[in-house]
């Protein structure tokens, strides 16, 4: 047991740490220390610097152009970026599409969608969610119709993260009503472009435009759209959640949160002290970092037996639920520390030429505090996780 | 002993309801809030025609009410409807203050408030006071008959909409000290004030408030030189009660359409309900709800008692504990749907735990609770 990188591990990490410090732009780890919007053109500005170092791919293997860094590379790299205040990497098709044409693709569609998806030219968004299928997700109902040589899609996909900037969209579609829920579904790319789409936002409860509903109308998609085979497309969309995923537990952004959250409990005062000494205030403090410092540990294991090639199972769906918690438990006493000054809504005092509302750490820390309850919604709800890890630990 | 509401706190309890139920629709609230004002006049009128703001005054002030069950009446139902209008700014706060320090000409102004006619706004915190009462640092000096204001006022509520604010500035002693601080009825025209305005989280307006070289006359002060703590105090009392209260109201909505979406949201074939990861859950926050509401009659009912403050530090000690808890796991409930701007429920929850920010957190009434237990 040795709980130290290797000497080559900490090679790469300060070579992690000097590109960031050297290629992040200031006013872009600003933006997201303050918990702005970065825009479109902020996440593509960033994908571009990643993407001339031989980075954005960082997962991907060698011959799509990958870095294919291992598992422990990739820990570290995310958590170097955390604590730098980068912008995270928008995951639709970097770590979400992407891995499932490396596996499932034809030629083609590796070779024209792989090399878009790092310039920049296309940028996608996840089509699987509907207003009937949350959890549920074999049940759902948009469908596909073969005509010739296109599939005609109708129906609607609804929560869709940041459609309003896509190029494409990658769904799953039910191209045969009769089979058993999971074996009739399709995995279709749809340009977003085409006649028949419409996308509408939904604002979300901190006021931020995030997502979207989209609805199909008659939606002509070219067959050779379609990845791998028809009905098959369960399979794939599986193969993405049980593919390993290293990120999941956040532990880079509870890190930095972390810090954040010392850095104002130092300058905030109550009683005239600094509220880092206010008993009640410090104990919470101490119970998040014991978990954080403890749940970083987990990861590390759970990531070292991944790069040792063993696949993790409910590992994952454990680092879900105990990450997320963490991080909303931080963003709680984030919200707490600034005292009244979370009252302010935050559009109006972060963007604009209106002078920030109180210390600028303070305008995103409740809007922060409200979007983040979608971390224990999203990407399988923190029910569904416990529901997999009881399951699958009961044989049931 | 006797739990039930009298007859006219009864009548009050379901005029407001019916009221607010069909005019205060999620649809009518949330074009109020995106509304410049923030507020609406049309509804504020005649919810004062209502009576409602009349309910928070005795009778020798103007009103018929006043007391602590009176405030827990109205402000239940107001946070049962998520009302963003601030009856607790014009009403319990300022008008409360004006009550209990004004003269005969300062305390005139109540009636123009009881009938709707009159906004008021407490300009009390400051930048670095937290929740703090007796850390003021603004200034007040007298230059022969006339007072001089300076000094800053942090996330004064209403500030807009107000007549006057109620301006806490120091006569004497330091920055923390009990003593030595009054209040001033400023109206909010006078020269030297300026307001830097901004919407809130949970709806309605407040304002960044400057005092640079305010003149007013004496007899703008409100009670003595120096005594006003004491009135501060016991306004503030009345206005953690009726906060508690409100987020009485807004827990039982928020659970209300729990229960709703948990019996018709459909996954795997069956209610969401039926899974009992979601209704032991759900069973959770209704015995945390039975405590709220002795909290809140234990703080309504301990108003005028020696008891007070050690009954309202409870009080919102709990109601924040259990508010985060109803807010956070009702939306998780719901999933997806609750993170929705337009849909109820994201409202209500933010009215939840954005009350944690006005007059202390848990752990600054836990904090107090000790305090006061120990002597
Ligand atoms: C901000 C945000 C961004 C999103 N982005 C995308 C996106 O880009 N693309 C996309 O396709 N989707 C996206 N989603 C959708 C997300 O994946 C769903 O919200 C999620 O799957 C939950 O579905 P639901 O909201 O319909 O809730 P439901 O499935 O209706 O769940 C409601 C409640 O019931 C619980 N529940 C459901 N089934 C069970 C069970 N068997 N046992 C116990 N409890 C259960 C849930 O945990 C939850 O508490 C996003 C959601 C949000 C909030
Ligand atoms: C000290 C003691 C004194 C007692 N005195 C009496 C007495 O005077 N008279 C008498 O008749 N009995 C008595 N009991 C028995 C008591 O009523 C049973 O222990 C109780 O009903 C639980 O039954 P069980 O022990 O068989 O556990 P089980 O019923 O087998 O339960 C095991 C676990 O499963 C959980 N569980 C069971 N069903 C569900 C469900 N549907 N959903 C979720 N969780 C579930 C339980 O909560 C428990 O955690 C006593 C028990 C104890 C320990």
């Amino acid at each position: 047991m040795d709980l130290s990188y290797t000497a080559e591990e900490l090679a790469f990490r300060d070579e992690v740490r000097a590109f960031l410090a050297e290629k992040l732009p200031k006013d872009m780890s600003d933006k997201v220390r303050r918990g702005e919007n970065l825009g479109k053109e902020g996440h593509e500005l960033w994908h571009s610097i990643l993407n001339n170092q031989g980075w954005l791919s960082y997962s991907w293997p060698k011959e799509f152009g990958g870095a294919e860094w291992n598992a422990v590379q990739r820990h570290i790299f995310d958590d170097e970026c955390a604590a730098a205040y980068a912008p995270r990497i928008v995951p639709f098709g970097l770590s979400m599409l992407g891995p499932v044409l490396h596996k499932f693709g034809s030629k083609e569609q590796q070779d024209h969608y792989l090399p878009r998806i790092l310039d920049g030219t296309d940028w996608w968004c996840q089509g699987y969610s509907e207003p009937g299928a949350g959890s549920d997700l074999a049940s759902l109902k948009t469908k596909a119709v073969r005509d010739g040589d296109h599939y005609v899609v109708n129906g609607q996909k609804t929560w869709t993260t940041l459609g309003q900037y896509a190029d494409w969209i990658f769904c799953l579609v039910r191209t045969d009503p009769d089979a058993k829920q999971q074996e009739g579904i399709s995995f279709l790319l749809i340009d977003m472009n085409t006649p028949g789409i419409e996308v509408r936002p939904i604002v979300l409860l901190d006021g931020t435009p995030e997502v979207n509903e989209v609805f199909f109308d008659n939606v002509r998609v070219p067959v050779e759209n379609l990845v791998g085979e028809e009905n098959k497309g369960w399979t794939y969309a599986k193969y993405l959640l049980t593919h390993e995923r290293t990120g999941i537990a956040g532990v880079g952004f509870s890190r930095a949160g972390l810090d954040a959250l010392k850095r104002v409990a130092r300058i905030e005062t109550a009683n005239g002290r600094p509220l880092i000494e206010n008993p009640l205030f410090a104990a919470r403090i101490a119970q998040v970092e014991i978990d954080l410092m403890a749940m970083s540990t987990t990861n590390l294991r759970i990531i070292s037996q991944a790069s040792a090639g063993q696949a993790p199972g409910v590992e994952s769906s454990m680092l879900k639920v105990k990450g997320t918690i963490i991080r909303q438990e931080i963003n709680d006493m984030m919200r707490r520390a600034v005292g009244p000054y979370a009252m302010p809504f935050a559009s109006e005092t972060v963007e604009g030429d209106n002078d920030p509302i109180g210390p600028d750490y303070a305008g995103p820390v409740s809007a922060q505090y409200f979007n983040n309850r979608k971390l224990s919604i999203f990407g399988g709800s923190n029910e569904i996780q416990r529901g997999i890890i009881a399951k699958v630990k009961m044989g049931g | 002993m006797n739990f039930d509401l009298t007859e006219e706190r009864q009548m009050l309890q379901d005029t407001l309801r019916r009221f607010l139920s069909d005019r205060y629709t999620t649809t009518a609230r949330n074009e109020i809030i995106e509304s410049d004002a923030g507020i609406s006049t049309e509804i504020w009128n005649e919810l004062a025609e209502l009576g409602v703001i009349g309910a928070l005054f005795t009778e020798e002030q103007g009103g018929f009410g006043g007391a602590g069950f009176d405030i827990a009446t109205v402000f239940e139902e107001l946070g049962r409807a998520g009302v963003v209008e601030p009856f607790l700014d014009t009403a319990v706060l300022g008008g409360g203050l004006i009550t209990a320090l004004g003269n005969a000409s300062q305390t005139a102004l109540i009636d123009d408030v009881i009938a709707g006619g009159l906004h008021l706004a407490l300009a009390h915190g400051e930048p670095a006071s937290r929740y703090d009462l007796s850390r003021v640092e603004a200034t007040a000096k007298v230059d022969g008959d006339e007072i001089v204001l300076n000094g800053r006022k942090a996330v004064v509520i209403n500030a807009e909409a107000a007549g006057y604010l109620i301006v806490s500035a120091r006569e004497g002693g330091g920055a923390f000290d009990k003593d030595g601080i009054s209040l001033f009825l400023v109206p909010t025209g006078t020269t030297g004030l300026t307001l830097q305005g901004y919407a809130m989280m949970s709806g309605g307006r407040a304002a960044e408030v400057t005092l640079d070289d305010v003149r007013l006359p004496v007899s703008a002060r409100l009670g003595a030189a120096g005594a006003g703590y004491g009135a501060l105090v016991d306004t503030v009392a009345r206005a953690n009660v009726a906060l508690a209260a409100e987020t009485m109201g807004a827990m039982e909505t928020a659970t209300e359409l729990t229960r709703e979406y948990l019996v018709t949201r459909k996954q795997f074939g069956r209610p969401i309900g039926t899974f009992q990861a979601l209704a032991h859950r759900y069973s959770d926050l209704l015995i945390e709800l039975e405590q709220a509401r002795s909290a809140v009659t234990n703080a309504a009912g301990n108003l005028e008692s020696t008891d007070r403050d050690l009954q309202i530090a409870a009080a919102r000690n709990l109601m924040a504990r259990v508010g985060r808890l109803v807010a956070e796991e009702s939306i998780q409930m719901h999933g997806g749907i609750a993170m929705t701007q337009e849909y109820e429920l994201a409202h209500i929850a933010k009215r939840i735990v954005m009350t944690d920010h006005r007059f202390g957190d848990a752990d600054y009434h836990l904090e107090r609770f000790i305090d006061l237990s120990a002597a």
